[in-house]
């Protein structure tokens, strides 16, 4: 770990709104752990990914081991243990979408932002990234930034679509 | 029982196993990964497959995971069948495609039970022509080093050290073929038992650092069955040398006490036998002498003379015994002060003639409720610790046995149970290593004696009442006798750590009423050194009834540091008074620095001898190596030939022990309570098949060219007259022929410590010929009075009373010589209550000085908010002063920067 | 922004008769809140349930029904229901619903929670009376955005409305829904890998016996439906077995309706609610309009990317467990995949496997270091790297990968269609030897 990280380990508080969304989910489960993930993507909404620090802060919270919440947070696809971009890209890559000409589409958008499949631009504004099945197979290839899904995309299409995403 | 059938033939096994335990016990070959016997089955590793068939008209059959398989009866397997065969070579294969090719230079080559199951599987082509996947390393401390390439994800290191030790720093993380199994950082693993990792892993993920300074492969080390000298638990070891130095200390499989595990300081703390400052001349004011001369000279001063002899719980029976026998019963004292020696015979009177039968270590885990009486076992007893934590975790195979699930089906067992535990109390001055488990109760050590008490009351309204308890704590008592009362086997468990007479009277209180109400309760009581009951048995005076010296003409220390135990101003006194102070001990200790007769004692590593357990369990420890092999000069040698040879010379007699059979049938035929010691161990002319037992591996290598710089023309090897075992390769080292005394794990194709399957009459279960040792305490029930409950504690305005605070790492005497520890010791310190350091205006972390009637004391001073005010917690061993109970500190006053 | 349409299903003719899991939904796409629900009937097989029917009535209704679970699997629901204990002193019990769907190429449930989210909750609220479970969770992938959020607003109009929460309908029956939302990871579709990532856990399967009915989450009996199988409860109370077992084609083992779809380069790729023994080829050529202009069906994949391949002459197979089974492979979700004569099929098992690879949970030693090795060869035989031995490696690979070897039943899926593969167009596989 480097000097840095370990700064930002010592540092690291939960805001206040992220510590009442955590203790309000542990209420939804038998067993304050199963807020785990949940809590991860707390702090991941608000910081856009989770840092070191979090680990420890969650885990006091949820009284189970730091270890515990790490090996959740490092086995779920979904949850990001370094600093990612302000906009996610997640490309479909199932084999619907292979059909679909996912990999001409892949390697546009790869072209266009000079990363790859796990990257960050260099300016922070995109990270891409793989997932499964969107469950858009009938407009493979398909493709989610942040939050909005789309369909039918085109490697020709793909600059105005980013266009959209400062 | 279960009739099965493998392969054509028809075995009887317990219905209650899986099948895979269930073919091991057996003596078969089925490789496994990620089943272990302590550990249970998880079905992740897939490489224990064999074929299971409806019934005998089945030819086809399917692939079963044996150890996820209950024990059926009138079950139809194979484990020859090709296509399992194929199967379980393809698991290897597998995992293979990642594990490094870097057996010669990995330490775990040549005891590594992936080479094993490797061979044994015969995958031995390499088909995948494609890059490994790599992975960086941790820093975990000076114990274990970890080498993450090599890991094969059989998941047994998390499983070890969360699910069964308890620990919460080691983890899994990632997913798919890039799972990595660490801390969440670099850092020391914080778990007590963390060394296990290196015998738990099947591979040369963690190996023991401690090894990889002086490194040698397994098959070219001597090794001795040993016990560890850490603490009175006892537990078995298997210590390894090559070229003189002891090199590692592996576990040896005792079924009654500690099965598969050893605690950290056990398996680390042995640093002191290899340190370069030991004695190992004898020394006449400073001068070294042939032992001739020695012997010589000595007689001449001390013929007829008025000799005093101090023993010690650190040394032999056969040690202690010789010392007695050469100075006279009259003169012979323990060792230990009056109020240490008066502690060590109430728990010897509570063992002998109390109602309660004393629970080995393995039976700790079979109890369904536990209550510690101020011990802080972790740091006391480590090994009874995890033994502790065992029986709490006894619910949860409890309430999946309600549901029908095996024992063995270790998931399972922890998805129904979520986190239930049996009940576990634990009543001590501070928090504990334990709590996680338990129930407690901080208090100043007289008041946990009456919370003991309260207890005592409640499972017995016979037992004496206890007046002035506030409300809160008469209900935690009543709670928890009732707790003991609901248990079908409750465990108390109390010891002398707090130096406090009215713990052990409270503790014997519990046992009676656990007695008078019929529970088929245990009790474990907890001493301070490794053969303390020993001494106990054997007898002596307390060390203050023999320090008036002047009438004696000389005084023999033996392996004992008395700095440790009085004042220094005390000591010098005494010893000033005496004109020849002879001391035997294999380190440099303050008392040795004042001898004027040295004589160079033997370590546990150069040593046989017996001591008793905590348990009241004789156990024989025998020599690893001689030492005059490499060091021809060297006079180290065995206290008790010490002592009875010169015993001999005044005499004027021929030396009569020769061997240390002699010496321990001495000390037995002498004391009617030791005469078990005699079976504790085969004696030295106990033979298999006509041979001797192999002190070494049959592939141990260079024996001809080890010693060529000394000398080229190589000297004979050291015959052991003493014991049984041979200081060569040469000697039964098999599985076949029954043997309780196994100086290494081996059996041909079980290189590594899985080879302990061998020798077990069920895996898992206990040695074929009997697990070593003998208990030598029954408890006779005779005592039949109630011990008066003690007055309250009572805070003494602007003074305060010493508590010990006792450390794994640091509180043990040898263990904390050995260099590897330093950086796990703590520095000196004292703490107190948060509540007095703030009326004091000190603050956490202050540098102060402690003062006392005598003595003071510079140290950092820690805050507790569980230490009762008007108690300063001192680390035992640790603080420059010997720390004994009640010990008063006048003033504590900060430093000035 | 949301994607609303899914094919032309929203367009379609459907009545309450034929069509009880679609019939609801909107031309327009949008959800059906609670107000047109109720107008289209919802909640009357609530109301019929909880008021007029035995709890036992109830699973054995579903049990005469023959319902099949539809999340890929097939086992029959009411078994399932079965197993979880008969006493009643066990009062801590849970339903979950299985909404996790990351299965390549199935995209049924998405489109029930999106458009309908109201009779999932209808369906489990029936399903939790008849379980006597007081707590219900529905594991939903985190993608689904649009369908947590409209799942949510659901659960608020139901609770609103006394349908959900304390007392449900003056029954004093209580049952709280939850969702729980998923952080990624196929392998929380298996339904105890499931149960470990709701407890907070790394969600490696779990080994069964003991099943979830018995020690489900938190040890507690736990009964785990998908989606589709849940919409399909309120209409077999309402209407009975013998509506239900009449709505399947003649022959089919399997009763009721499926939603079933075909995508790929077909000319309308869609999902269409289709009774169950139907012919994959009017599947293929009357629901999806057949290959588009210029493409040529190769194969085509039944239901997900863990069934196996079938050549153009098994169109004539039918859409049910045992119709598909007898062409050699399963009909998993229903939801089948062309594959045009332009795709290769190295190249295309190449992307399968590097996704199975990469979703294993990391647990058992074949699913974790096996089905990268088979990714590793197809890549090299993809370009033209392959050595001899390689299609006998991977033809190990799959066998020694295949069902009863691994924890769970990941890798099998994963080595099923490279089986299918390497059986039908091992020319081309050939065609990647250096």
């Amino acid at each position: 770990m480097s000097p840095t990280e370990l700064i930002q380990t010592d540092r690291f508080v939960l805001s206040e709104t992220e510590r009442s969304a955590i203790e309000h989910e542990m209420h939804h489960y038998e067993d304050p752990r199963a807020a785990s993930i949940e809590a991860l993507k707390i702090v991941q909404k608000a910081r856009g990914w989770v840092p070191d620090g979090a680990i420890p802060a969650i885990a006091d919270i949820l009284g189970i081991p730091g270890s515990d919440v790490e090996g959740v947070a490092t086995f779920y696809s979904q949850i990001f243990r370094s600093p990612v971009g302000r906009h996610i890209i997640r490309v479909c890559d199932s084999m619907t979408c292979y059909i679909g000409g996912h990999e001409t589409l892949l390697e546009s958008v790869q072209n266009a932002l000079g990363i790859g499949l796990g990257q960050t631009t260099a300016d922070g504004r995109f990270t891409l990234l793989p997932v499964c099945c969107l469950g858009n197979c009938d407009k493979a290839p398909a493709l989610m930034i942040d939050e909005d899904t789309f369909g039918n995309a085109t490697p020709e299409g793909m600059a105005a679509l980013l266009e959209q995403y400062p | 029982m279960a009739t099965i059938h493998i392969d054509g033939k028809t075995y009887e096994v317990d219905g209650s196993d899986n099948l895979l335990q269930a073919c091991l016990s057996l003596g078969l070959d089925v490789p496994y990964f990620c089943w272990h016997p302590s550990l249970g089955s998880v079905g992740s590793c897939r490489q224990c497959a064999v074929t299971q068939y409806n019934d005998e008209n089945d030819k086809r059959g399917r692939l079963v995971m044996s150890c996820m398989a209950p024990v059926q009866d009138n079950m139809w397997i194979s484990v020859e069948d090709e296509e399992a065969k194929k199967f379980r070579a393809s698991v290897v294969e597998w995992l293979m495609t990642n594990h490094p090719h870097d057996c010669p230079v990995c330490e775990e080559g040549g005891h590594c039970h992936l080479q094993d199951m490797t061979v044994m599987t015969g995958h031995n082509k390499r088909r995948y022509r494609f890059t490994k996947r790599t992975h960086q390393n941790q820093e975990l401390g000076p114990f274990v080093a970890h080498e993450m390439n090599r890991c094969i994800a059989c998941y047994r290191c998390v499983r070890y050290y969360k699910d069964y030790a308890g620990g919460t720093d080691l983890g899994v993380y990632g997913a798919h073929d890039n799972v990595y199994f660490g801390r969440v950082e670099d850092g020391v693993l914080e778990s007590e038992f963390s060394g296990n990792l290196t015998e738990v892993c099947p591979t040369g993920v963690f190996t023991d650092k401690t090894h990889s300074e002086r490194y040698n492969r397994k098959w070219d080390m001597q090794f001795a069955p040993s016990i560890c000298h850490g603490c009175s638990t006892g537990c078995n070891i298997s210590p390894g040398e090559r070229y003189g130095e002891l090199r590692r200390i592996e576990n040896r499989f005792n079924g009654e006490v500690n099965q598969y595990f050893l605690c950290d300081r056990g398996r680390f703390g042995y640093g002191y036998v290899n340190r370069t400052d030991r004695p190992r001349q004898v020394l006449l004011d400073g001068q070294a002498l042939s032992i001739d001369t020695a012997f010589a000279r000595l007689s001449d001063r001390l013929k007829a003379r008025r000799l005093v002899g101090i023993g010690s719980p650190r040394a032999s029976l056969e040690s202690n015994h010789a010392l007695k026998e050469l100075v006279g019963a009259e003169n012979f004292s323990t060792g230990l002060t009056q109020s240490e020696q008066e502690l060590l015979e109430l728990t010897l009177d509570i063992l002998q003639n109390g109602p309660l039968p004393t629970s080995t270590l393995r039976d700790v885990e079979a109890h369904d409720a536990v209550f510690v009486l101020g011990e802080d076992l972790t740091q006391t007893a480590p090994r009874i610790a995890l033994a502790v934590r065992q029986a709490a975790k006894g619910k949860a195979t409890e309430i999946a046995a309600g549901m029908k699930i095996q024992d063995w089906h270790a998931l399972a067992v922890k998805n129904v149970a979520q986190n239930a535990l049996y009940p576990v109390f634990i009543a001590s001055t501070q928090e504990t290593r334990l709590d996680d488990v338990a129930d407690t109760l901080h208090a100043a050590p007289a008041d946990l004696a009456r919370f003991g008490f309260a207890v005592a009351h409640f499972i017995d309204n016979t037992a004496p009442v206890v007046t002035g308890l506030s409300n809160e704590v008469l209900a935690q008592a009543q709670s928890l006798a009732l707790s003991l009362l609901a248990a079908r086997r409750p465990l108390l468990v109390a010891g002398s750590s707090l130096g406090s007479r009215a713990i052990l009277e409270a503790a014997a209180n519990i046992a009676k009423a656990l007695k008078n109400r019929e529970k088929a309760a245990s009790i474990s009581l907890v001493v301070p050194e490794a053969n303390s009951l020993g001494l106990a048995l054997l007898g002596g005076k307390p060390l203050e009834s023999v320090l008036d010296l002047s009438t004696a003409d000389a005084l023999f220390v033996l392996e004992n540091d008395l700095y440790r135990r009085l004042d220094a101003q005390r000591v010098d006194e005494a010893l000033s008074k005496v004109s020849t102070l002879v001391v035997l001990d294999h380190q440099q200790t303050e008392t040795l620095k004042k001898a004027q007769f040295v004589l160079p004692a033997a370590t546990f590593a150069e040593a046989d001898g017996t001591l008793v357990s905590q348990e009241g369990r004789a156990q024989r420890f025998f020599q690893v190596f001689d030492p005059t092999f490499y060091k021809p000069g060297d006079q180290v040698r065995e206290s008790w030939r010490w002592l009875h040879g010169l015993s001999s010379a005044l005499k004027g007699q021929a030396i009569d022990w020769t061997l240390l059979d002699h010496a321990t049938e001495a000390c037995a035929a002498a004391v009617p309570a030791l005469a078990g010691i005699r079976d504790a161990a085969p004696k030295a002319s106990f033979r298999i098949k006509g041979l001797k037992l192999a002190r070494e591996p049959l592939r141990y290598s260079g024996r001809t060219a080890m010693r060529a710089k000394i000398n080229v023309h190589e000297p004979r090897i050291p015959q052991d007259q003493d014991t049984a075992f041979a200081f060569s390769m040469e000697g039964y080292s098999g599985t076949q022929e029954l043997r309780q005394q196994i100086p290494f794990a081996w059996a041909p194709g079980w290189n590594s410590p899985s080879a302990w399957n061998k020798f077990q009459d069920e895996v898992g279960g206990h040695l074929r010929a009997g697990d070593p040792g003998v208990r030598l305490i029954e408890p006779s029930g005779a005592d039949s009075h109630w011990f008066s409950v003690c007055a309250a504690y009572q805070p003494e305005a602007g003074r305060f009373i010493s508590v010990p605070v006792h450390h794994i790492f640091g509180s043990g005497e040898m263990s904390a010589l050995t260099p590897v520890m330093q950086s796990r010791i703590p520095a000196p310190y004292a703490v107190v209550s948060s509540e007095d350091a703030e009326r004091l205006g000190l603050k956490d972390g202050a540098q102060v000085q402690l003062r006392s009637d005598t003595q003071s004391l510079t140290v950092t001073l820690n805050l507790s908010t569980q230490l009762q005010p008007g108690l300063i917690g001192l680390p035992v061993g640790i603080s420059a002063i010997p720390v004994k109970a009640g010990l008063v500190i006048d003033a504590i006053e900060e430093c000035v920067q | 922004m949301t994607l609303a349409s899914f094919g032309p299903i929203n367009s379609s003719a459907r009545q309450e008769q034929t069509h009880p899991l679609t019939w609801r939904l909107r031309a327009d796409g949008e959800p059906v809140w609670l107000d047109e629900y109720r107008q289209k009937n919802g909640y009357a097989a609530a109301r019929k349930a909880l008021l007029e029917m035995a709890q036992a009535d109830i699973v054995q209704q579903v049990k005469d029904s023959g319902l099949k679970g539809r999340g890929g699997a097939g086992f029959p629901t009411g078994v399932k229901w079965g197993l979880m204990p008969a006493d009643d002193s066990i009062t801590t019990r849970y339903l979950l619903c299985n909404a996790d769907e990351m299965e390549p190429n199935t995209w049924k449930d998405r489109m029930l929670m999106e458009q309908l989210p109201h009779q999932l909750i209808e369906g489990m609220l029936i399903s939790a009376r008849a379980l006597k479970t007081y707590r219900g969770y529905i594991f939903l992938r985190g993608e689904y955005v649009d369908a947590a959020r409209n799942l949510n607003r659901a659960i608020d109009e139901a609770k609103a409305a006394g349908l959900l929460g304390k007392n449900i309908l003056g029954t004093g029956f209580d049952f709280e829904l939850f969702v729980h939302t998923g952080a990624g990871r196929y392998i929380c579709g298996e339904e105890t890998a499931l149960i470990n990532s709701l407890e907070g856990r790394r969600a490696n399967p779990r080994a069964k016996p003991p099943f979830p009915a018995a020690a489900g989450v938190w040890g507690k009996p736990t009964c785990v439906n998908n989606v589709e199988t849940l919409n399909n409860v309120p209409a077999i109370v309402l209407n009975g077995v013998d509506w239900y077992k009449s709505l399947a084609r003649p022959g089919s083992e399997d009763m009721g309706t499926k939603l079933m779809g075909f995508s790929g380069k077909v000319k309308t790729p869609g999902i269409w609610e289709v009774p169950f023994g139907i012919s994959a080829r009017e599947l293929f050529e009357d629901f999806a309009g057949g290959m588009r202009d210029g493409y040529t069906l190769k194969c085509w994949q039944p239901g997900g990317a863990g069934t196996g391949f079938l050549l153009p002459e098994h169109l004539e197979a039918s859409m049910y467990a045992g119709g598909i089974g007898k062409v050699g492979t399963r009909m998993g979700t229903g939801l089948a995949l062309a594959v045009d004569t332009s795709i290769n099929m190295v190249s295309l098992l190449r992307n399968m496997e590097e996704f199975f690879a990469r979703e294993s949970c990391g647990w058992c030693t074949p699913c974790r270091d096996g089905l990268p090795w088979n990714v590793k060869i197809l890549r090299a035989l993809e370009k033209g790297q392959g050595e001899p031995g390689d299609i006998e490696l991977l033809e190990h690979l799959v066998r020694s990968c295949g069902p009863g070897k691994t924890f769970c039943a990941h890798a099998p899926g994963a080595v099923e269609p490279l089986g299918s593969a390497i059986k039908y167009f091992r020319a081309e596989f050939e065609a990647g030897l250096a």
